[in-house]
């Protein structure tokens, strides 16, 4: 950097070579670069070396830059996300085969096979993902220890499950007991750590987003330097030659702008297009996610209060915790909070119509849970539980199952929907960073090569 | 014991004359509470409350010399209002509204159970219910029922959810003083349920460093406060014990022998000890307030065994499992 300034200031050799190196005097890369920079050739070969070196430096690390942003865009497409996602459904999965199996518990012996299939694809599918989760990482690390500990646990929780149904079906109440120890293993084992799991997971997402949306500085600042030196050189070679332009310096100045533009173009351009892959499909998701664990939770709540037939005042308490935490209005705030507002807030919007329709579906099985509540109060039982479940196919779509399943078909849909959104935003994104890299590395050699020619040019008038 | 002031105008249906009583009541409650002395010594009721030593006069006045098993430091557990057929205020109140809300339990295999695949109430306390309904409502379709939770059985009745709770509920003299309870209708006492396997060969032995499970809110869980155990876990409803007994995760499960009865009647693996602690008796709980309303359902208790029919649902739903003649089991007057 400090060195064009030498070309102009064509002094004494450095001093320090000369006061220092009494054993090897005028030998060595200094005193060598200090006998170049007092003749005018030298003083040119010396100009061109530093171009040419300033340009492929430019074009390689801005190369290893966006290659690096690539890489991390390619994982945020190929493993962050869908990890991410899994993690998610795996906590979705496990929630679902619990209020499932709670509709199954209640319709006991009636039982239809869509609910009990429901429950097996439930599992099937959280067993599937949590060994792949398995296989994609490193047994050393701390999500090893979560997902194994799943692993274990899954197995156990079917069990118990299958007690409770036995003890069921011969008519015992032991079987309820079995649900509901089933159930907490559930909510106090299982899905604690498949969050602890997902948080990691989205913990990875982030950073990778971080990382491939970062800004390519050392690059920007290579690239003034590099452009800085060209006009350095132009200029001092117009004060001696008199000379306006030197056309081989003039294309490699353009050369390295054109890189520099290339680079702002595509970093900012991957930059924006992941911030709205964010915006609009991962950070709608996590919210969507959270959501719809809640929704089941609730469903879960509502069937386990019929599961203890009343010995128990707990699953009430849960029942409203969880749609306090799902949908409440917020006195400080004047508007609705609670994740599955924030859900809504956040859906993008070609979401946002879906999304919308899942509140409704959601606020009308509140509506059919007080009205069941309503009927349970009164004593009646049986029919509090035909309101909230039923196996008769002309009453069910009047259940409060019939309104959750609505909900949570429609939440499923959104969640498809803002996945969508946020792979249309973030594919795409490593191919134009590495394109970009590419570009940008050849058009340095370019300028190399072009700074060195018109520097030739003026050195062949010294032969 | 506010049931005994009241207990000779009970017949009365002018309301002044009740609320005199009800006002009694609450003094003589007030008065016992404050001179309640030091701990008592075991005995059949389960109360950690200091409870009045010497019995007041009321409640001296009245059968019960043996106070083995009808009494239990100072109160009378057998002690109710005298049956009557006639309507006071609480019962034409109930009448008025057309239903008579009963609290019972649906997880009491054998007592108090639904049955998942009928969808049918049955046990041994259903029958009692109904009969008691359909005897005060004259209509069986007016009776409601209501499950109630263990731990909230005395908040329901004083709140009004329900009009009368039968569900397995001991009488003791700490719950005397909240509500009202109908003569007793069966006799219990609390045992030990452990699993086949078990070394335990009595109730002592399987309570001696051992990890132990009963019902929050239960008489078996005051009693095994006092055990030298290793853990106690207590759990919201009795089969949660037979859950985590069956899981390994306890050593061994105390409640009443009639839930004893219905656990073991669902699990074959598993065994009832030798050995009774802490002999009591169950009743109908009701408001302390309603005394018509107890009067007339201890003239129905007292019919419902006249003719047969109390022995009747005991051989139905509890001498399989019981294993001892019915009896044993009617609480008389000694």
């Amino acid at each position: 950097m400090a060195t064009p300034v030498r070309i102009e200031r064509p002094g004494p050799p450095a001093p320090r070579s000369r006061g220092t190196g009494a054993v090897e005097p005028r030998r060595g890369p200094v005193a060598r670069l200090g006998r170049a920079t007092r003749t005018a050739p030298g003083r040119l070969r010396l100009a061109g070396a530093l171009l040419a070196v300033l340009t492929l430096a430019f074009g390689a690390l801005t190369a290893v830059q966006l290659n690096a942003r690539a890489a991390a865009a390619e994982r945020v497409v190929r493993s962050s996300q869908p990890l991410s996602q899994a993690a998610a459904d795996i906590s979705r999965s496990l929630a679902d085969a619990d209020a499932t199996a709670a509709t199954g518990f209640l319709l006991a012996g009636a039982e239809p096979r869509t609910v009990r299939a429901r429950y097996e694809e439930d599992l099937r599918y959280a067993s599937q993902l949590i060994s792949e989760a398995a296989g994609r990482t490193d047994s050393s690390s701390s999500l090893h220890e979560l997902i194994s500990s799943l692993n274990q646990q899954v197995p156990v929780y079917a069990g118990l499950v299958e007690t409770a149904r036995a003890n069921n079906r011969q008519g015992y109440p032991l079987g309820g007991a079995y649900q509901r120890y089933a159930s907490e293993q559930m909510r106090t084992v299982l899905l604690p750590t498949a969050a602890r799991l997902s948080a990691a997971q989205d913990e990875v997402l982030a950073d990778d987003l971080a990382d491939a949306r970062s800004t390519p500085w050392a690059g920007y600042a290579l690239g003034v330097v590099a452009l800085l030196a060209l006009a350095w050189v132009q200029l001092t070679l117009f004060r001696r030659t008199n000379r306006v332009f030197n056309i081989g310096l003039l294309a490699a100045t353009a050369t390295v702008l054109a890189a520099v533009l290339w680079l702002t173009v595509s970093a900012t351009g991957a930059g924006s297009a992941l911030q709205r892959g964010e915006r609009d499909g991962a950070a709608p998701l996590r919210a969507l996610n959270a959501a719809r664990v809640d929704v089941l939770t609730a469903r879960l709540a509502e069937n386990l209060h019929y599961v203890s037939r009343g010995s128990s005042t707990a699953y009430a308490k849960l029942w409203s915790t969880t749609t306090d935490h799902l949908y409440a209005t917020d006195p400080q705030r004047g508007g609705p909070a609670g994740t599955l507002a924030q859900a809504q807030a956040l859906a993008p919007a070609d979401a946002r119509a879906t999304v919308d329709q899942a509140l409704r579906d959601y606020q009308q099985w509140n509506e059919r849970h007080t009205a069941a509540t309503a009927l349970e109060n009164q004593g009646d039982y049986q029919a509090a539980l035909d309101a909230t479940v039923t196996a008769e196919e002309a009453n069910a779509p009047r259940t409060a199952d019939a309104a959750f399943s609505a909900a949570d078909r429609q939440l499923a849909h959104a969640a498809l929907l803002e996945e969508g959104r946020f792979r249309d935003e973030a594919l795409g994104v490593d191919g134009d960073l590495r394109t970009a890299a590419a570009g940008v590395a050849a058009l340095g050699l370019a300028a190399a090569a072009a700074a060195l020619g018109g520097l030739g040019r003026r050195l062949a008038e010294y032969r | 014991m506010g049931t005994t002031t009241e207990r000779g105008r009970g017949r009365g249906t002018a309301l002044r004359a009740a609320r005199t009583a009800a006002a009694l009541a609450l003094l003589a409650t007030g008065a016992l509470a404050l001179g309640a002395g030091g701990p008592r010594q075991g005995g059949a009721a389960g109360a950690p409350e200091p409870l009045p030593r010497v019995p007041v006069a009321a409640q001296q006045d009245q059968q019960d010399q043996d106070a083995q098993s009808g009494r239990a430091d100072g109160c009378d557990l057998y002690r109710s209002v005298p049956p009557s057929t006639e309507d006071g205020p609480a019962v034409k109140a109930i009448k008025a509204r057309r239903s008579l809300v009963v609290g019972i339990d649906l997880n009491s295999y054998r007592w108090g159970a639904r049955n998942p695949n009928s969808g049918r109430l049955e046990g041994f306390d259903i029958d009692l219910a109904r009969a008691i309904g359909t005897a005060i409502m004259g209509d069986p379709e007016k009776v409601v029922f209501k499950a109630v939770p263990t731990a909230d059985r005395i908040k329901f009745i004083k709140e009004g959810r329900v009009d009368i709770i039968v569900r397995t509920m001991s009488i003791t003299c700490e719950r005397l003083q909240e509500i009202a309870f109908s003569r007793p209708y069966f006799t219990t006492s609390q045992r030990v349920l452990v699993p086949r396997t078990s070394p335990a060969k009595s109730l002592d032995e399987a309570l001696n460093g051992t990890t132990a499970c009963a019902a929050t809110g239960s008489s078996a869980l005051e009693e095994l406060k006092t055990r030298p155990l290793k853990q106690l876990v207590p759990v919201e409803n009795n089969l949660d014990c037979l859950v985590l007994m069956q899981l390994g995760k306890v050593d061994a499960t105390m409640t009443d022998d009639g839930l004893a009865a219905g656990q073991a009647a669902q699990d074959q693996t598993v065994k009832v000890l030798d050995g009774e602690v802490r002999p009591g008796v169950m009743g109908v709980a009701m408001l302390k307030d309603s005394t018509d309303l107890t009067a007339r359902v201890n003239q129905v208790i007292n019919d419902y065994y006249a003719k047969g029919a109390w022995r009747g649902a005991y051989d139905t739903w509890l001498k399989p499992y019981l294993l001892d003649d019915a009896d044993r089991h009617w609480p008389t007057a000694r």
